[in-house]
């Protein structure tokens, strides 16, 4: 049985003047473990997209299950990064890595040395008393990240939680992200609309065609890049090639949206 | 080294003229102070203006100290003070409590929308009879009047900031399957304490004019009464006195709400 299952998702937006369909004849799988990227322009459904296998909303027309059930039915076993941290600015560090324990009931003294324990792990101590704001930008996300892992979901989803950092915080903590769902053996869906860091972090990647958004191709990343960590596979060889590929074809999208815009 | 105690001389010349500067803000508000009562004094002792109207400083003092020693000043002022906390604080809490609900079902929201717009620009003070009638000349209709000056305006305001709630702080406890109550309470109300904490300030003011105006409706105690007896036995210098000590309760209790603000929010 595949672990994530999406099967023939379209999705439309109604509002008063027209109706918009974001995604159509959406369909894929991923198995445990595996890191899946989300490639495309802006405005091509990729947040669509993850907010329905994030459950967070029905789509028009589809399923998703995970192991077998509807995704609606067992949130919490669903973890999801923002393009920010989103830390609650009056919650202390402590309680915002234990929000979605308290949320979803279970919050125990095990669970919370877990949590504490995550924390270090991401080379954060002594910040529990701590408020958001008085740390950087990259420790929030960070933490946001500890905040998401600590209800120890099954799927990861993550929604540009790069894109608003500076490039060398980003470069760092492509590398912890991908240190830890692999050492948590996590499966993760990561959406970005930049090639290098889809390459760099992913097993596959999905690029999406916009209006309607739907997939218009998918690579697999080859196996040695795989095993790299995202930094090293960002200065390997093969990575410039399959950087090409995929720019070709991201740019024959593009050319293909100015032909239909000028009838 | 060098350079470093040189930065720490220039911090400290900082400091000092930050020092400065609140040491003259404090005298020209004093000077202002001195100014205004001795000017009134004068003016009064010298009959440039009415003193029969405007009474005089040393005249409120002496009625103040009597008053005092009788103790009635004291009387009057638990009543009204009493009624004014009583609606600041009920019409705060009714306003917030009635923005939760309106954030609670939107489709109400949207029906009762043009009922608050007509509520909230009508007079609430003109209403005063009516609750007189309705609930009888007491403390009871002056609590009234307190709090309905206040609790649409509250209603309003608080409602609106509930819906200016960054949505991606909902996303977040809805990624962790929070229920409408966990969004409310985790994210919707603690982001908007800044914007409830400023009506607060807002209602210090309206209860009063509330109070005050029921007092001169029904009273037959409270310093809204003192300033209606005043005004009908001409006895300006009653009117004076009470309308001093309103503004020094006024004062403390926007102090009051400004030190809750800083206890409440230290990290927004």
């Amino acid at each position: 049985m595949t672990f994530l299952n999406v099967q023939d998702i379209h999705h439309t937006y109604f509002t008063k003047s027209n109706a918009v369909t974001a995604l159509s004849n959406i369909s894929l799988q991923v198995e445990e473990g595996e890191f899946i990227s989300f490639l495309g322009p802006s405005g091509c459904g990729k947040t669509t997209l993850l907010s329905i296998i994030a459950g967070l909303f029905q789509p028009t027309e589809g399923r998703v299950e995970l192991e077998g059930k509807q995704v609606a039915t067992l949130k919490s076993e669903i973890g999801y990064m923002l393009q920010q941290d989103y830390l609650f600015p009056w919650k202390t560090i402590e309680e915002n890595i234990l929000l979605g324990l308290k949320i979803n009931h279970h919050l125990d003294e095990e669970k919370k040395a877990y949590a504490k324990d995550l924390l270090l792990q991401m080379g954060l101590s002594d910040v529990e008393s701590l408020y958001p704001k008085q740390l950087s930008g990259g420790m929030r996300q960070r933490v946001a990240l500890v905040r998401t892992l600590a209800t120890e979901p099954k799927l990861l989803m993550l929604d540009e939680p790069f894109s608003a950092l500076d490039y060398q915080t980003k470069l760092h903590l492509e590398n912890l992200v991908s240190d830890t769902l692999k050492s948590f053996g996590k499966t993760a869906i990561l959406v970005t609309h930049d090639i290098g860091e889809a390459i760099a972090m992913s097993d596959r990647i999905y690029l999406f065609s916009p209006s309607p958004g739907k997939v218009h191709k998918v690579f697999e990343v080859p196996e040695e890049l795989r095993e790299c960590s995202p930094f090293d596979t960002r200065n390997h060889p093969l990575n410039a090639e399959i950087f090409q590929t995929i720019w070709k074809e991201m740019e024959s999208l593009g050319s293909q949206e100015s032909h239909k815009s000028t009838p | 080294m060098d350079h470093k105690s040189h930065t720490k001389a220039l911090h400290n010349a900082y400091i000092r003229s930050l020092k400065k500067e609140k040491y003259w803000v404090r005298f020209y508000q004093l000077v202002i102070f001195l100014i205004f009562f001795a000017g009134w004094e004068i003016a009064s002792k010298n009959q440039w203006i009415d003193p029969l109207i405007f009474s005089s400083p040393s005249k409120v003092w002496e009625l103040f100290l009597i008053k005092v020693q009788d103790g009635t000043l004291f009387y009057d002022l638990g009543f009204t003070l009493s009624e004014t906390i009583l609606g600041f604080i009920l019409g705060t809490l009714l306003g917030t409590i009635l923005a939760a609900i309106l954030w609670w079902s939107p489709f109400l929201s949207k029906i009762l929308d043009p009922y608050l717009v007509i509520l909230n620009s009508m007079p609430k003070v003109a209403l005063g009879p009516i609750l007189i009638v309705a609930l009888g000349p007491s403390f009871t209709s002056i609590v009234a009047m307190g709090t309905i000056i206040s609790v649409i305006i509250t209603t309003i305001v608080v409602y609106t900031s509930f819906r200016e709630v960054d949505p991606n702080y909902i996303k977040v406890l809805q990624t962790f399957g929070g229920t409408r109550f966990q969004i409310f309470k985790e994210a919707i109300l603690p982001s908007s304490f800044p914007v409830i904490i400023s009506t607060l300030k807002v209602n210090v003011g309206l209860s009063w004019v509330g109070v005050i105006v029921g007092e001169f409706l029904v009273a037959s105690k409270g310093l809204g009464y003192m300033i209606i007896y005043g005004f009908q036995v001409f006895n300006f210098t009653l009117v004076m006195l009470s309308l001093l000590v309103i503004a020094v309760l006024a004062t403390i209790m926007y102090q009051a709400v400004e030190f809750l603000e800083k206890k409440l929010i230290k990290n927004n």
